[in-house]
């Protein structure tokens, strides 16, 4: 026995190093046929990294408080060492971060990877996605421009339409009566201790409950119900080589464009890092033109067509929540877009087209024109999920192979 | 007590009376953490009143005031502009201002103000906490007022919300008073120290 193979031994004992590894990695077969989609997981698990590191190293030059948040990122910006590349990766790693989990999670719905028995992976793939919401919104506070503080402004004032203490919870949240200092300093331990723990247990447990039910694929398909003798589904492979050395791809494809944002155009032309922004926060002057980083446009088009400040909040809070429901929605006799009836592409390409003028008008000032649009888009984003147990069920679907396609 | 047999009834009830103990004991535990989020003795203390001369002031003018680190709008009104603030023909969300908690109630009627033409108010939004932009009345068709960037919210010139703006309250009257003709307090009620 080699010195190492003893090693290994000697720990086994004690860890349980080896079988975690091949639980997880050597001996976890996911379906041979991954396709594109299924790069966004692993890229998400990179870009958590990547905000975590960076994040680390911007503390150590960052200070949170009124009269120094702004100039101490100025001074990361142009008088410490690199720090102008750790800023840029770390803001241009907040849009790549939702790019990346917006396809991830647009995976799921195109391939049925949220119906049975999968709603687990689901339910903490979304608790994921608004704690991430959280870390973003709290993090873009923290340069203490002129955005970060009217955006904030604006969403903590979401609390004061709660009936009855909504002034007040939105004053317990600020720890003042207007954004201060003190709130800066707040969110800034909730950015850089509380969500990321948060986020990191809700990572480990939204992997947890994928690996004991197993991968879904493009053909929505169980590969569990055809093993060989020794219990490996036939349709399986190692995840590792086979999709550690795919992920790789994936990962070079990922930061060719990463790196260009990142090098050549990290406020890409204002929607990453926004222009008023590039001045102090200043509490007597809104921005003329004020809107949230394009991640959250849809949902704050959805906020602004309803002409009541509680049922716009209501509105908001419910084209979050609504997500959580899918995969008691879907009543399809199928998973994957593949074999479901050709209707199905054309309420997705509806929504799709729904999202994205949402997205887009978020972004815009508010016209008569506009809101009309945003109310349009928003009665069909609800219905799209509001009637999917109807619609899902609506016309024959094709039939499903046996084994995986490739 | 005897060593066989398990009585499970005491155990639920131990098991029950001990959580239910536990529970209590969180929540004395959580009243400091989440008290220690609300305003500071140095943030309360920050809201003193400030005073502000307005015979600088001309017809339609606005300036801002800073009090509690928010806005305080200060316009003068001229009389075609109080003429049609009395026959507003915009659809209005509250008119009359009945919600009593917009403004101190010595604040009555379409004027909104002490003195008729003195319209004093806090520029927050009462949507979503931006700052309205200005519009005089010659500014714009809708009679001027005040209008929000953020979401689009109209206010006439009294600070009452037009009935198509997100936001459902009008805009919040602080408590002033003149000292003098052309010396205002803001922050404070008349005779309050």
């Amino acid at each position: 026995m080699t010195k190492l193979a003893q090693l290994m031994e000697w720990i086994d004992a004690r860890f349980p190093a080896t079988k975690v590894w091949n639980e997880h990695l050597a001996e976890y077969y996911a379906p041979k046929n991954f396709n594109f989609w299924y790069f966004f997981g692993s890229l998400a698990m990179l870009v958590l990294v990547n905000q975590i590191l960076t994040g680390i190293w911007l503390t150590m030059n960052f200070t949170p408080t009124g009269e120094q948040a702004y100039g101490s990122v100025e001074y990361i910006m142009r008088d410490v060492e690199w720090g102008w590349l750790l800023r840029y990766m770390h803001s241009t790693g907040a849009s790549a971060f939702f790019v990346v989990v917006y396809l991830h999670m647009f995976r799921g719905l195109i391939y049925g990877s949220f119906r049975k028995p999968r709603e687990l992976v689901w339910l903490f793939g979304m608790i994921i996605f608004v704690l991430l919401m959280a870390e973003a919104f709290m993090g873009y506070l923290l340069p203490w421009g002129n955005m970060s503080y009217w955006g904030a402004q604006v969403i903590i004032n979401l609390f004061s339409a709660v009936p009855y203490v909504g002034e007040e919870l939105a004053v317990w949240i600020r720890g003042d009566f207007i954004i201060s200092g003190a709130t800066l300093n707040r969110f800034f331990a909730l950015h850089v201790v509380a969500l990321p723990m948060a986020l990191l247990l809700m990572v480990f447990l939204h992997i947890v409950a994928l690996h004991k039910v197993g991968s879904n694929n493009p053909d929505g398909i169980e590969i569990k119900k055809y093993k060989d003798e020794n219990g490996i589904p036939l349709d399986g492979i190692p995840f590792h080589p086979y999709y550690t050395v795919k992920d790789i791809v994936g990962v070079a494809g990922f930061l060719f464009i990463f790196c260009f944002i990142v090098f050549f155009a990290p406020e890409l032309g204002g929607y990453f890092l926004e222009a008023p922004n590039f001045t102090p926060a200043d509490p007597l002057k809104t921005p003329d033109h004020i809107a949230p980083v394009w991640y959250f446009t849809p949902f704050y088009s959805v906020l602004r067509a309803v002409p009541d400040q509680q049922l716009g909040v209501v509105a908001m809070a419910a084209s979050l929540i609504i997500l959580f429901f899918l995969p008691w929605l879907d009543r399809s006799k199928v998973k994957s877009m593949r074999y479901k009836h050709w209707s199905f592409k054309f309420w997705l390409a509806l929504f799709i087209v729904a999202f994205v003028v949402l997205g887009y008008l978020g972004m815009k000032g508010p016209t008569p024109m506009r809101t009309l649009v945003a109310q349009i888009a928003t009665t069909y984003y609800f219905a799209f999920f509001l009637l999917m147990p109807w619609w899902s069920r609506w016309g024959a679907t094709k039939p499903v192979p046996e084994r995986v396609t490739h | 007590m005897s060593n066989d047999g398990v009585d499970n009834g005491k155990r639920r009830f131990l098991t029950l009376a001990t959580s239910a103990v536990g529970a209590v004991g969180a929540g004395f535990v959580a009243v400091p953490f989440l008290g220690s989020w609300k305003p500071s003795a140095k943030a309360q203390a920050a809201g003193a009143p400030v005073e502000f001369m307005i015979d600088k002031l001309e017809e339609g003018q606005m300036v801002k005031v800073e009090w509690r680190g928010k806005p305080v709008f200060v316009v003068r009104r001229s009389q075609a502009t109080l003429e049609a603030l009395k026959n507003s023909t915009l659809s209005l969300k509250d008119p009359e201002s009945t919600n009593v908690e917009q403004q101190p109630e010595y604040i009555t009627g379409v004027t909104r103000s002490i003195r008729p033409d003195i319209l004093v108010l806090i520029g927050i939004c009462t949507h979503l906490g931006c700052v309205p932009q200005h519009k005089k009345a010659t500014e714009v068709e809708w009679g001027g007022g005040f209008f929000c960037p953020c979401h689009g919210s109209q206010f006439d010139l009294s600070g009452r919300v037009t009935s198509a703006s997100p936001a459902s309250k009008n805009l919040v009257v602080p408590p002033y008073y003149f000292m003098s003709d052309n010396q205002l307090m803001i922050g404070l009620d008349k005779g309050a120290a």
